[in-house]
């Protein structure tokens, strides 16, 4: 096993071959704000919050899918940075809707955690108010395709973890959304075998318990965890 | 030729309203319309919306009354839920409630109203207000801010775990009562009942000079209406819908909400978002009622405890039996807040009070649902229609202040007539024509569903259109 040694923020940092900026950078105890990664399943690359600069490399390269090379010069919290991860977050809101009030995440969402850590106060981008639905077909969850970021962090969980595959994304571009089964009502989807991972893995209020209401939501991440060491490492207790 | 008087918006209530007054050829007072000219439209945009949401949603309509919304909406709920709430649940709302009435009183008598006839009428505009009022009568304005924040830390204690959450929930509410809790409460309860004494002592000993004002602010026959509990005692939570007359006579009784379409009716009028709801049986405008303070202290056969009950009696003689004058709104509202506090300390006498179980789980078994409480400003009712996977499919809500609109239009009307003759139009008389508005704590934020509060504008209108007289204060 090969080993690269690089450097991230001025810091000498050697992780092995193969490893990711992200996960170099968590060895160092440098922290990379990120949204659709998650412990446990395979990294997309899709909120573009984890972006860094690398010396020499004319463009923002996302941590969490970017591999480490030897010699590597890496900043992780430069003005540009900042300034594009405080775009990338007001993004995310002006696109869906995301009425924190009266969501049941409030208080426990990690994309407003996401948009207190880059400081944002107010976003530069008009609001798009797209007219998306809420589906509760479901006897003990719902998704409301309003509050969806599109992290897919369900669908990675959905697939690699519980074996399901009951989420995937449908269409492109604006029209993208999260879809269940064959873009059923996911009460109708016969694979789902209603194990609750898709609503722990959920950044925001986009999947939830049924019933819940307003600031409401728990998530037990470390049942995720749980399932990912009891399947790699023999692991079986909690 | 006819001329109009416009005054807009109306400061020291909740909300944006104007108001026109219409003077005839003879310059005088002809008819005066309360119109409230913005528009929020809540009940569209709660559609596809799961119906759980709806006590989260609906209690962003107000920044002064959310709880009052909370509980409509969460009777709501545990009707298309089926249940019955556990005991605790119940109380622990009706504390919310009683803690709700108090603030809500508290800020409309001490802070918004009580500067008119402690510091006048005719007073600097700059100073009649609650600073005018720390400054004149320091003690009075303290006590008052201090009842406010008895029922606003009653309410915080039950629902603030986090910020702004909807506590009550259908088929309960979401976390008990601390023994903390409980004894904080009883601390402070003493001091909260003598606030109130003061404040009644006060104004009973104003009222000799304010009969012109008795006489004048709205004072018609209209019929009342209300929740009374059993046997008729004074309500705000549970029990059924009454109406009564002028003269005391019971109209209807045992009104179940779910058939409120049966006996409301709404008008609509072109020149006001708010709707005019009218009792049905008497026909538009004949079905004239008013609803609040006055009316649940009008309609009730007494308040069922006993400082309270005193205070009704004289309140009746003082009134000549049925209060129809709505400045009597400014003596209920303290009324009220009296027996709110009595109740209080009944429910946190009831060793059940802390008890854990508080919250019944159930599906959706009812795809429509109706819920009434009492706001401190009158009946509300909330109506959901849901899909059988509990989406909304329609809602209606009937606010305490639309339910008030063609009271307040007619007392702004004889407000108006008394008091302004002529062309000029000194602050004063504008002052009082508010006030009549004020009288009914009017929450217009709530009842159109609009929000904001601006300087006062004063226009004087030809009947060609062409302002002939225009003055601001900012
Ligand atoms: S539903 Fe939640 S987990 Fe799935 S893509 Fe949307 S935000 Fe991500
Ligand atoms: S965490 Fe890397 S792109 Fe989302």
């Amino acid at each position: 096993m090969s080993v690269r040694t690089l450097t991230i923020n001025n810091i000498p940092v050697a992780v092995e071959e193969g490893k990711t900026i992200l996960e170099a950078a968590k060895e160092a105890d440098i922290h990379i704000p990120t949204l659709c990664h998650l412990d446990g399943v395979s990294d997309v690359g899709a909120c573009r919050l984890c972006l860094v600069e690398v010396e020499n490399i004319n463009k923002l390269l996302p941590a969490c899918v970017t591999q480490v090379t030897e010699e590597m010069v890496v900043h992780t919290n430069t003005p540009k940075l900042q300034e594009y991860r405080r775009m990338a977050v007001e993004l995310i809101f002006a696109e869906g809707n995301h009425v924190c009030a009266i969501c049941v995440a409030n208080g426990n969402c990690e994309l407003q955690d996401a948009a207190i850590q880059v400081g944002m106060d107010h976003t530069r981008f008009p609001y798009r108010f797209p007219e998306r639905g809420v589906d509760v077909s479901h006897p003990q969850f719902g998704i409301d395709h309003n509050r969806c970021i599109l992290c897919t962090r369900c669908v990675r969980v959905c697939d690699e973890i519980e074996g399901a595959h009951v989420w995937d994304v449908a269409q492109r571009g604006e029209n993208c959304y999260i879809a269940s089964g064959l873009s059923q009502p996911w009460g109708e989807v016969d694979a789902c075998t209603s194990c609750g991972k898709c609503v722990d893995a959920c950044p925001t209020g986009a999947i939830f318990r049924q019933g819940t209401t307003s600031a409401e939501k728990e998530r037990d991440r470390a049942k995720l965890e749980f399932v990912v060491n009891a399947r790699s490492k023999q692991e079986w207790t909690r | 030729m006819t001329k109009k008087i416009v005054i807009d918006p109306v400061t020291r209530i909740e909300g944006h309203a104007k108001i026109s007054i219409y003077l005839n050829d003879a310059g005088e007072v002809d008819d005066a319309r309360f119109h409230v000219v913005e528009y929020r439209g809540f009940e569209k945009f709660c559609e596809g919306r799961p119906f759980t949401e709806m006590a989260g949603i609906t209690a962003r309509i107000c920044g002064i009354c959310p709880v009052s919304h909370l509980l409509a909406s969460a009777k709501t709920g545990d009707k298309i839920l089926a249940v019955k709430i556990p005991a605790t649940a119940e109380k622990l709302r009706r504390l919310m409630n009683l803690g709700q009435i108090t603030q809500s009183h508290a800020l409309s008598f001490f802070h918004l109203s009580s500067p008119d006839w402690l510091l006048g009428w005719d007073s600097d505009p700059a100073q009649r207000n609650l600073f005018g009022l720390i400054a004149a009568d320091p003690d009075l304005a303290r006590a008052g801010i201090r009842l406010r924040q008895f029922g606003q830390t009653v309410i915080e204690l039950l629902g603030a775990k986090k910020i702004h959450a909807a506590w009550a929930v259908p088929g309960g509410v979401r976390s008990p009562l601390s023994a903390g809790g409980v004894a904080w409460i009883r601390e402070r309860l003493p001091e909260s009942r003598a606030t109130v004494k003061m404040a009644l002592d006060l104004f009973k000993n104003l009222m000799g000079s304010l009969t012109t004002e008795i006489e004048q602010f709205g004072q018609f026959p209209s019929l009342f209406m209300g929740l009374v509990g059993k046997n008729g005692l004074w309500e705000h939570y549970g029990g059924h819908i009454r109406f009564t007359d002028s003269e005391g006579n019971i109209v209807a009784d045992g009104l179940s909400e779910d058939y409120y379409q049966d006996y409301l009716g709404e008008a609509v009028e072109k020149w006001s978002y708010l709707k005019f709801p009218y009792y049905k049986p008497l026909g538009y405008p004949d079905g004239i009622y008013r609803v609040g303070p006055l009316a649940r202290v009008n309609i009730c056969s007494s308040f069922g405890t006993s400082e309270a009950n005193k205070e009704l009696q004289e309140f009746r003689e003082r009134a000549g039996g049925v209060a129809t004058s709505s400045f009597f709104y400014h003596y209920a509202r303290l009324l009220e807040i009296l027996a709110a506090l009595e109740r209080i300390e009944q429910l946190i006498d009831d060793p059940d009070i802390t008890s854990q179980r508080v919250r019944g789980n159930a599906g959706i078994n009812q795809l429509e649902g109706i819920g009434v409480s009492e706001a401190p400003r009158g009946t509300l009712f909330h109506h959901y229609q849901v899909d059988e996977n509990g989406l909304i499919q329609k809602v209606n809500l009937i606010i305490a202040t639309g339910q008030n609109n063609l009271a307040m239009n007619k007392t702004v009307a004889q407000i108006a007539k008394h008091y302004i003759q002529g062309t000029e139009i000194t602050e004063g008389m504008l002052n009082r024509v508010e006030a009549g508005i004020r009288a009914f704590d009017p929450c217009l934020s709530c009842s159109t569903h609009a929000a904001g509060q601006m300087p006062l504008h004063v226009q004087l209108v030809g009947a060609d259109g062409s302002v002939l007289n225009e003055v601001y204060w900012n």
